[in-house]
């Protein structure tokens, strides 16, 4: 499950970000800001190719004492990109299900972005796409 | 403002009389007048109400703003409890009763005292909001019209401030309407607890569908203090419809409840009755929205866009955040547009929020969109799957709704369908993977081209096939290119279209420009490919296919035909010399008439004959003569007519394709040998200089056939341009020697001659230079999309 999801925007500000409230957000944050390095430079390197729906997982980027934490990272034709990170000590291998939770991301963000009176560029406040993020974040006890 | 922390029933209690006071509906202001009469309704004495107001800070402030407001009501509450009023009173003091406001004028003031007071055990979360209704009905005053909750109550909405309902409508309304409308809404107000429907409701649903859930809670929360109201309630019968929100309670009965459940039952059944009351449309607000819609989108069953909806909407002055929220909520397919059914829930919903209603979290299901309409429909399963979507952000919708008839079928759908719709979008990228496949292939083209007409992307294989012709046929002049020339001629269409294309491009001077060409050359290669395949189905070894049967041509259009013929010879020769060959042979014929124009790149399709050829291009002037002729022969020989190689000669267009049809059929043909490469280089460029009618008889022939062709393929007009215009160099060269016969004039040909083969292989080779890069950087590309791939393990 995630810890940590963000939504950032084409021009790398933040439109979203939300952590569980137990660890110590700000490494989250933390690691999201290093993350977008990560995904700044593949969606350069991909140049002309088309852009991949699926961005790379980055893997381990940063693993910590506690437990393991990847972000990963997800990028819309628009430029907008997602970062999630999650804590992976629980489950190894799951690549079809942060797959997945992209898209139930995109899909919300789609929907936010339908909303005639969301401005983009504003920071997202829709209450659906905070639910759905909350049914994605980790149940910490 | 010193820290205010409040029950729901406080809340919503407040919330419901701050609204009252908003007469203004400013949402952030209390009338002092009004807020003065509240207080001298709690029956406090007047220096106690003076030293509440100096408390709140309303005296600092001068007015009472919401938080000024309701810590004055926490503040009454305390005076009314009995406790000293202090500031801190208002946070210590625990299971504060709610404050009392006894307002002999102020029906609804006491209709929320009564209720609320009825409240005040119920400090829980929305099980205080259940009370409130019983209480209301309590009230002395016979303004226990409460019938809040129930719309159909309408006779008794009558209060004059029907709370926070009549003034402040918004923009297109009519007060009158309004107040019976929002009755519907503000029957919360009067049980504030409406105000969440979402969570108001879910008790309802339990409720109805037997879970006691909700009823224990209220039941917990029923202590005596509400008994008293609600045996009061019973009292008054007809205010029994107050009950609304013992939904569940009838079936739960507490001992207490008794007595109430007589009445709640009433309510309860009215409730099941009307299970979504309070988010209910009357038909007079329905109609109101519907005369709405109509001024927006004249068309019932249209749409209304969200930009248009946007504004309209704005004018209710509600705060964006709220608008937004509400569009959440009333836009149930998520297609940034309102139906007729979505415009009214949001309308409902404004209406609601500015009579001081809380937006529910879920669209209540009064107001979803008529599903039914939906399920008639085709798409069935998409709906469920749109509304589990946007109706349920998360999966709560199910669990609160099981009851709602029309939705009940829906709500277990929507996970179901809310896994459909993620596995759509898989599918959707599964697509994507799809296509990276495909351009996985295309790298595979130009290693295994040799034999595999992969016949994926047409330019870009074409080039890819033209690459390694050309690479191949200018590495080695032995059969590997023939094959290549011979198999995909075979094989595939696309094969020979490729490459044909390969001519053509190589022909024209940016290989690529001509993708029409291309496009255009796959038919006439199509034509020229059947026909050979026809012919070749026999000999799939090196023999290229027979070339295409000869087409008969009413007329020949083009000199072209001369340059069938040389390409033919020259394809024949090139097949010698390798499959390089035919790409400068395939260049289009230009016709006589544009022999100047296509000079060019009659030198470049001479020359790529002629390179091949250029065996012996001083042979060309004596050649071609014997070539022509030779060729000829050869072609009615080898089943490739002269009229084929007319055609070949005569298809300019078709020379990409007849490139590769004629590499087939020049591979038969290649039995003359350079020979014809030499005539037709020699003719082309003969043709080239002379460009017109010089040319030979035979070359006349097969122009008809050419033209005939041509006619059928008039796209590659360009390539069939220049290679005519080779060809018809090259046939005009033969023509000349032999109407010459002198030495100086066959030295100023073949002077002539290599001038233009070089210009050809200049050509050419910028050609397979950029062709190069291109297969390079798609090769980059494609190696990138593997690493992206490749999942990641670095870092």
């Amino acid at each position: 499950m995630a810890v940590c999801v963000a939504v950032i925007a084409k021009e790398n500000y933040p439109l979203y970000i939300r952590s569980i409230p137990t660890e110590n957000e700000l490494k989250f944050h933390y690691m999201v800001h290093t993350s977008l390095d990560v995904v700044d430079e593949k969606i350069s390197a991909m140049g002309k190719a088309l852009v991949d729906q699926r961005e790379l997982y980055l893997g381990l980027l940063y693993p910590t004492e506690d437990y393991k934490l990847c972000s990963y990272g997800y990028v819309t034709n628009s430029k907008v990109k997602f970062v999630m990170v999650v804590d992976s000590s629980n489950t190894a291998l799951r690549d079809n299900e942060i797959r997945s939770m992209f898209r139930k991301l995109h899909n919300s963000y789609t929907d936010v972005m339908c909303n005639p009176f969301y401005n983009p560029g504003d920071r997202i406040q829709s209450r659906a796409f905070d639910s759905m993020v909350t049914s994605m974040m980790v149940q910490v006890c | 403002m010193e820290g205010l922390t409040l029950s729901d029933a406080e809340q919503k209690y407040y919330s419901d009389l701050f609204s009252y006071c908003d007469i203004e509906s400013t949402k952030k202001v209390a009338a002092n007048g009004r807020v003065l009469e509240l207080f001298r309704a709690a029956q406090l004495p007047n220096d106690v109400v003076l030293q509440i107001m100096e408390l709140c800070g309303a005296t600092r402030l001068g007015y009472f703003g919401r938080s000024q407001f309701y810590i004055a009501l926490k503040l009454v509450a305390v005076a009314q409890s009995g406790f000293p009023l202090r500031v801190e009173s208002i946070n210590t003091v625990k299971d504060l009763p709610l404050p009392r406001f006894v307002a002999s004028k102020n029906e609804q003031e006491s209709r929320h005292a009564a209720s609320y007071s009825s409240d005040s055990e119920n400090q829980g979360s929305y099980s205080g909001v259940i009370p409130p209704p019983p209480g209301r009905g309590q009230v002395k005053k016979g303004s226990v019209s409460h019938d809040t909750v129930q719309p159909r109550t309408s006779a008794d909405q009558q209060e004059p401030a029907s709370p926070v309902v009549s003034p402040q409508q918004s923009p297109p309304t009519s007060p009158h309407t309004w107040r019976k409308h929002s009755r519907h809404p503000s029957g919360g107000n009067s049980e504030r607890p409406l105000a969440g429907p979402g969570p108001f409701w879910s008790p309802f649903g339990e409720a109805q569908s037997g879970s006691s859930a909700g009823d224990a809670v209220w039941s917990g929360h029923s202590p005596p203090p509400p008994q008293e109201t609600w045996v009061s309630f019973a009292d008054t019968p007809p205010t029994s419809t107050l009950l609304t929100m013992h939904p569940a309670s009838v079936q739960d009965q507490t001992t207490v409840r008794t007595v109430a459940s007589a009445t709640t039952a009433n309510e309860i059944r009215r409730q099941s009755s009307s299970y979504d009351d309070p988010w209910k449309i009357t038909d007079e607000q329905r109609q109101y929205y519907v005369n709405q819609f109509k001024t927006i989108q004249p068309d019932l069953n249209g749409f209304i866009p969200g930009s248009a909806a946007k504004e309209f909407f704005t004018k209710s002055k509600l705060p964006i955040l709220e608008l937004s929220h509400i569009w959440e909520l009333s836009d149930f397919d998520k297609d940034g547009a309102l139906t007729l059914d979505e415009f009214c829930a949001a309308f409902h919903l404004v209406v609601a929020r500015k009579n001081g209603y809380d937006l529910p979290e879920k669209l209540p299901e009064s107001l979803m969109p008529k599903l039914i309409d939906l399920e008639d429909s085709a798409d069935v399963g998409d709906q469920p799957g749109e509304v589990g979507y946007s109706g349920s952000p998360a999966e709560a919708p199910p669990s609160k709704s099981p009851s709602m008839p029309s939705l009940n079928q829906t709500w277990p759908e929507l996970n179901q369908s809310s896994e459909q719709w993620e596995t759509f979008s898989e599918r959707s990228s599964s697509s994507q993977t799809l296509t990276q496949f495909d351009s996985n292939i295309a790298p595979a083209d130009p290693d295994t081209a040799i034999v595999h007409p992969v016949p994926i992307r047409m330019t870009p294989s074409k080039i890819h096939m033209q690459e390694m012709e050309l690479k191949r046929t200018g590495s080695d002049h032995t059969n590997p290119t023939s094959p290549l020339l011979v198999k995909p001629s075979d094989l595939s269409e696309e094969s020979k279209i490729n490459s044909s294309v390969k001519f053509a491009s190589g022909n024209t001077v940016d290989g690529y420009s001509s993708s029409d060409s291309f496009t255009s050359d796959p038919e006439q290669i199509g034509n020229n490919v059947t026909h050979q395949r026809s012919h070749s189905g026999t000999s799939p070894d090196n023999t290229a296919p027979p070339p295409p049967p000869p087409r008969p041509q009413p007329s020949h259009s083009r000199s072209s035909s001369l340059d069938m013929n040389r390409t033919f010879a020259v394809t024949t020769g090139q097949q010698q010399a390798g499959v390089v060959a035919h790409p400068p042979a395939v260049p289009p014929r230009p016709q006589p008439s544009q022999a100047p124009g296509p000079v060019v790149h009659r030198p470049v399709d001479a020359d790529g004959l002629i390179t091949h050829t250029s065996t012996s291009p001083q042979q060309i002037p004596e050649q071609p003569n014997f070539a022509d002729f030779s060729q000829f022969e050869v072609f009615a020989a080898s089943n490739v007519n002269e009229e084929q190689d007319d055609e070949a000669e005569k298809h300019p267009d078709i020379l990409p394709v007849e490139k590769a049809s004629d590499s087939a059929s020049s591979l038969r043909v290649a039995k003359t040998d350079s020979k014809i490469e030499e005539k037709t280089a020699a003719s082309v460029p003969a043709n080239v200089s002379k460009g017109t009618t010089p040319l030979a008889p035979p070359p006349k022939p097969v122009r008809r056939r050419l033209k005939s062709e041509d006619e059928l393929r008039p796209e590659v007009d360009e390539h069939t341009q220049k290679t005519g215009v080779l060809a018809a160099v090259l046939a005009s060269q033969p023509s000349i020697p032999r109407s010459v016969g002198k030495d100086k004039k066959a030295i100023q040909a073949s002077i002539r001659r290599n001038k233009e083969t070089n210009t050809v292989l200049a050509r050419l080779n910028s050609e397979l230079q950029q062709q190069l890069k291109d297969v390079l950087e798609e090769r980059i590309s494609l190696e990138v999309q593997l690493e992206q791939l490749r999942p990641f393990s670095h870092l």
